[in-house]
């Protein structure tokens, strides 16, 4: 039946039109309908968004559920929608973790509630469109209109820091993206046509694909966002609100992923192996720095963020380590797995961090503050949620069983087979993450209760504990049985890998 | 001898506006001041009749008269009626605050009108001397203008400065029309064009250039010859700074059009280096000295420097492509900067300008829908997607990285736009996060209202389906 459906279109602009009509909803009298409202077009959405996977052809990497249409034809850009294997799961996290993050705000936001809700669901809109998009220009379209609305969020239900941490935020990711605006306009300029997939059968001399790829790296490294450039994600996400936090380390952060596999690794092949040294360095970086950064930190939120950072050096780690593998192995098999890997990590790191963020929240509520200092035994008082967040810590910390190990050990694997000491580094995340992760859980969960205010902590209720149970049977579903997101992107990363081995060079 | 009448008719709406304008001015002297509402209602009349002349006979070529000084072709119609809706707006958005700050006088809409008329001569002209007359008599009403609110010191001081610098920048054009006159020893911009080519004196030439880039960069407000700028659009009242932000911007555009493209096509490869200079200097400076603004007249004038900067950048490619990329540019930027007038306009009260930033405080709160609006109008005019400000932008900077050498244009262009972004993002930061402190709420009629936020969806709107807008300023730039 959904077969003739324009279910891309309808999981773009059901959210963006359902969040301009909680807007009209007005003022905080309306607080309850709004609400009500969004969660009922949030719901909407996902159910919308379900049809994408049943209805998915598993053994083609051929775009699906495409949807063409003339836009602004002087330009030659079009309204191209369509998905394979690897933005369908993208989708997928992007409408499920909006359903929380809506339930998550409930009570939590009493001010402004309608424009709060509002602007996730907007968002929501427009991060689908990212992942839709097969046009270059419409993507880029998405790609930018998504900041003001989060831009909104930051800055009116942040923190006490939140003004510097938005602008921050916003500055650094507009700085990252005009560059591939540039480079865009280039490919454009060469191949007549905003098409990606145009784009991708172009021919261009190592020169000119250096270039491209640095303004792409620029662009995405900012929002993974890589070592150097990764200093505005822990202030944005220690201002942010919970579902502010959530969106981000969830979904945002994996579009800078997503772009390398949809732009740099297609589009500029033999720039990204020249380049491929400098990756893996800075993935490496990003992994053992960064996880030693988060080691140190006194604030929970901004342990995750780091966290965060620490678990996407792993995904640009698997993408950039292909050519050392198929160099010293030749081996096609660990090719694949790597960037499949790479992409299980994406999809259980939107899982898990969303989980620890909302964990973070459900005692940010009662506590109003995130410093580990002012916790300490809250498994006395609310035994039920240090149960949750054992688990969360767990799967953050990659323990086998969970989702979190699947994808760390796909690429650790891989890693092996390319280089002993890359792996060895890139292993080293085990045991810091276990470090940073279980530590802080040991100091806010367990031990002896130091401040009075926990002894009169409420455990979760209904609400909380309806959405912390839903993220933990995911965390455990896939950890157990990852095969349903593999097979998905099979093919896709199949013809992907094709596209990467193929020279490109004129 | 034999003396012909010209062809009146490629004229007859700037002869309608002048005749018109006449009107007002002459049922003006018998109004009082209660029923000054009817100069109001007449002069819409007289710019929605020049709207409907020039509709209905919309050249879809190039047509010529008064031996060849006058040109009517589609851009120039395109403009003028670009021309015409703007001073509309600007009517309108001014009703109110003239009310509130006791300026409902005639003066205003006549003087409006003549200037009307002198822009709309300008877009037409084809010839040094209609450039010229097009140019003084749009010069002179806005000088006026300025100075309408005469016992206002910085009002006077802004005057002064406009008329002054004004003066000396019609004196370099003149100078270097002259020169071009004395090598070519014609004043018709086509065979100016023609003759160039045969011109000895190469030296004597470029200083006609020269001359006559200075005194277009001086009307578009381009660095270095920006500061009289920040201080008019600071001292002025907010209704004129609407009116000679706005509607001019159209017909400087068409001035650099007529005399760089028309008149000097053949030394593209020279003005170009010019107007690479004055771009790149004016999107830094204008980008850059906004950030420390307090004053959003004066920030909106340091945004305008720099929006002039992106303008030249398409113009300079000399492709057509480049030249529609521009026009498209100078249109958005006429529908942003009536929008955020607008605001300001809106927000004012009896004896009360709302010019500082501090007065957006916390609008989310007092006005939901009105924060929404001005939030469009400041994204847009980052260039930030969907709205119409970012097409402006990607148009511009399409048509440089299609042009070969200049793609090092577009990158600092970008650059340029990040910084930019900032003081935009100030407005919206003291609309949205900050708490308001002054908690009471708008008032303002119902069509200021409704126009108001009907230009502010047309930025969304449009930029969600730019594609007409575009595809027309594309169809209307004709090749000489």
């Amino acid at each position: 039946m959904f077969s003739d459906w324009p279910l891309l279109s309808l999981v773009i602009w059901v959210p963006v039109l359902g969040g301009l009509l909680v807007l009209a909803t007005g003022s905080d009298k309306n607080a309850p309908e709004a609400r009500m409202l969004a969660l009922i077009v949030a719901i909407v959405t996902f159910l919308l968004s379900i049809p994408l996977y049943t209805h998915f052809q598993l053994n083609t990497a051929n775009m699906q559920f495409v949807e063409l249409h003339p836009w602004i034809e002087t330009f030659k850009v079009n309204y191209h929608l369509g998905v394979d294997g690897i933005s369908m799961p993208l989708i997928l996290l992007t409408t499920f973790m909006s359903v929380l993050v809506i339930i998550a705000g409930w009570e939590v936001i009493q001010f402004k509630a309608a424009q709060y809700m509002a602007a996730f669901l907007i968002m929501e809109g427009l991060m689908n469109g990212v992942f839709a998009s097969l046009d270059a220009a419409l993507f880029y379209v998405f790609w930018e209109a998504m900041l003001i609305p989060m831009f909104i969020i930051i800055g009116v239900w942040g923190g006490p820091n939140r003004v510097y941490a938005t602008i921050k935020f916003f500055l650094y990711t507009f700085f990252g993206s005009v560059f591939m605006l540039i480079a865009l306009l280039y490919l454009f300029f060469k191949t007549g046509s905003f098409s990606i997939m145009d784009f991708q059968q172009l021919h261009m001399s190592m020169g000119v694909q250096k270039l491209i790829f640095l303004a792409f790296l620029v662009s995405f490294a900012v929002k993974i966002p890589m070592w150097p450039v990764h200093t505005w994600l822990p202030d944005a996400h220690v201002e942010a609100p919970t579902g502010g936090s959530v969106i981000l380390a969830a979904i945002m952060l994996k579009l800078g992923a997503y772009g390398f596999l949809r732009f740099s690794l297609p589009i500029t092949p033999d720039a990204s192996q020249a380049f491929d040294g400098l990756m893996i360095a800075l993935s490496l970086i990003a992994v053992v720095y960064i996880g030693f950064v988060a080691l140190a930190q006194k604030d929970m939120k901004k342990l995750i963020a780091y966290s965060s950072i620490s678990h996407m050096g792993f995904v640009t780690l698997g993408f950039f380590i292909i050519w050392t593998i198929s160099k010293n192995t030749g081996s096609y098999h660990g090719v694949v797995m790597g960037i499949e890997g790479a992409m299980v990590q994406m999809i259980s790191h939107g899982f898990i961090s969303g989980a620890m963020f909302l964990s973070v929240g459900v005692m940010y509520d009662r506590m109003h503050t995130r410093m580990i200092k002012d916790y300490g035994g809250v498994v006395n008082t609310m035994p039920t949620f240090a149960a949750f967040m054992v688990l969360f810590a767990m799967a953050n910390a990659g323990l086998p069983g969970t989702s979190g190990f699947v994808g760390e050990f796909m690429v650790i694997l891989t890693a092996f087979k390319a280089n002993f000491w890359i792996a060895f580094l890139a292993a080293t995340t085990l045991i810091l993450g276990a470090a940073y992760t279980l530590w802080m859980v040991k100091r806010v969960i367990f031990g002896e209760v130091t401040n009075e205010a926990v002894k009169e902590l409420k455990d979760i209720n209904g609400r909380e504990f309806f959405f912390l149970s839903i993220l933990a049977i995911t965390v455990l579903f896939f950890g157990l049985y990852p095969a349903p997101l593999l097979n998905v992107m099979d093919a896709s990363v199949n013809n992907l890998v094709q596209h990467v081995t193929t020279s490109k060079l004129k | 001898m034999n003396f012909p009448l010209p062809n009146f008719l490629p004229a007859l709406p700037e002869i309608f506006l002048l005749a018109m304008a006449c009107l007002v001015l002459l049922v003006d002297i018998f109004l009082t001041d209660r029923s000054r509402g009817a100069t109001y209602i007449l002069a819409m009349t007289s710019l929605l009749g020049v709207l409907v002349l020039i509709a209905i006979s919309f050249s879809s070529t190039r047509i010529t008269t008064f031996s060849d000084t006058f040109v009517r072709d589609p851009m120039a119609d395109v403009l003028k009626m670009g021309i015409a809706i703007a001073a509309m707006v600007t009517f309108l958005y001014a009703k109110d605050y003239l009310r509130e700050h006791g300026m409902f006088k005639g003066e205003f809409y006549i003087l409006g009108l003549f200037g009307v008329l002198g822009m709309m001569i300008l877009v037409s002209a084809h010839n040094f001397l209609t450039i010229y007359l097009g140019l003084e008599l749009l010069s002179l009403c806005m000088y006026a203008m300025v100075a309408m609110q005469r016992d206002s010191a910085i009002a006077s001081e802004a005057a002064m400065k406009y008329f002054i610098l004004g003066a000396i920048a019609s004196g370099m054009l003149l100078y270097g029309m002259s020169i071009l006159y004395g090598v070519t020893g014609t004043l018709d911009l086509g065979l100016i064009n023609a003759r160039l080519p045969d011109v000895q004196d190469k030296v004597l030439l470029s200083f006609g250039m020269v001359f006559l880039i200075v005194g277009i960069a001086f009307k578009l407000g381009a660095v270095p010859f920006h500061m009289w700028v920040p201080d008019v659009y600071e001292g002025s009242p907010t209704a004129v700074t609407l009116y000679l932000a706005a509607a001019p911007k159209l017909a400087a555009f068409a001035m650099l059009m007529r005399l760089l493209v028309d008149g000097m096509g053949s030394l593209q490869g020279q003005w170009q280096d010019i107007l690479i200079l004055l771009a790149v200097a004016s999107m830094a400076i204008g980008n850059i000295i906004a950030i420390s603004q307090g004053n959003l007249k004066r920030l909106l004038a340091y945004s305008a420097i720099s929006h002039v900067g992106y303008l030249l950048l398409g113009v300079l490619t000399g492709t057509t492509e480049g030249y529609a990329a521009s026009m498209f540019y100078a249109l958005v930027y006429v529908i942003m900067t009536l929008g955020a007038f607008g605001m300001i306009m809106l927000m004012s009260r009896q004896g009360f300008e709302s010019d500082r930033l501090e007065d957006f405080k916390g609008l989310n709160e007092r006005s939901p829908w009105f924060a929404f609006i001005m939030l469009i109008l400041m994204f847009s005019m980052a260039g930030v997607p969907p709205f119409l400000g970012f097409w402006a932008k990607l148009s511009v900077l399409k048509a440089l990285v299609d042009s070969t050498g200049l793609l090092w244009l577009a990158i600092t262009a970008v650059v340029f736009s990040v910084i930019g972004a900032f003081y935009y993002l100030r407005v919206i930061k003291m609309m949205y996060f900050d708490k308001a402190e002054d908690v009471s709420p708008l008032v303002a009629s119902g069509d200021m209202r409704m126009v108001l936020s009907a230009n502010g969806l047309l930025v969304l709107g449009l930029g969600l389906s730019p594609g007409l807008l575009l595809a027309f300023c594309l169809a209307t730039i004709v090749s000489p």
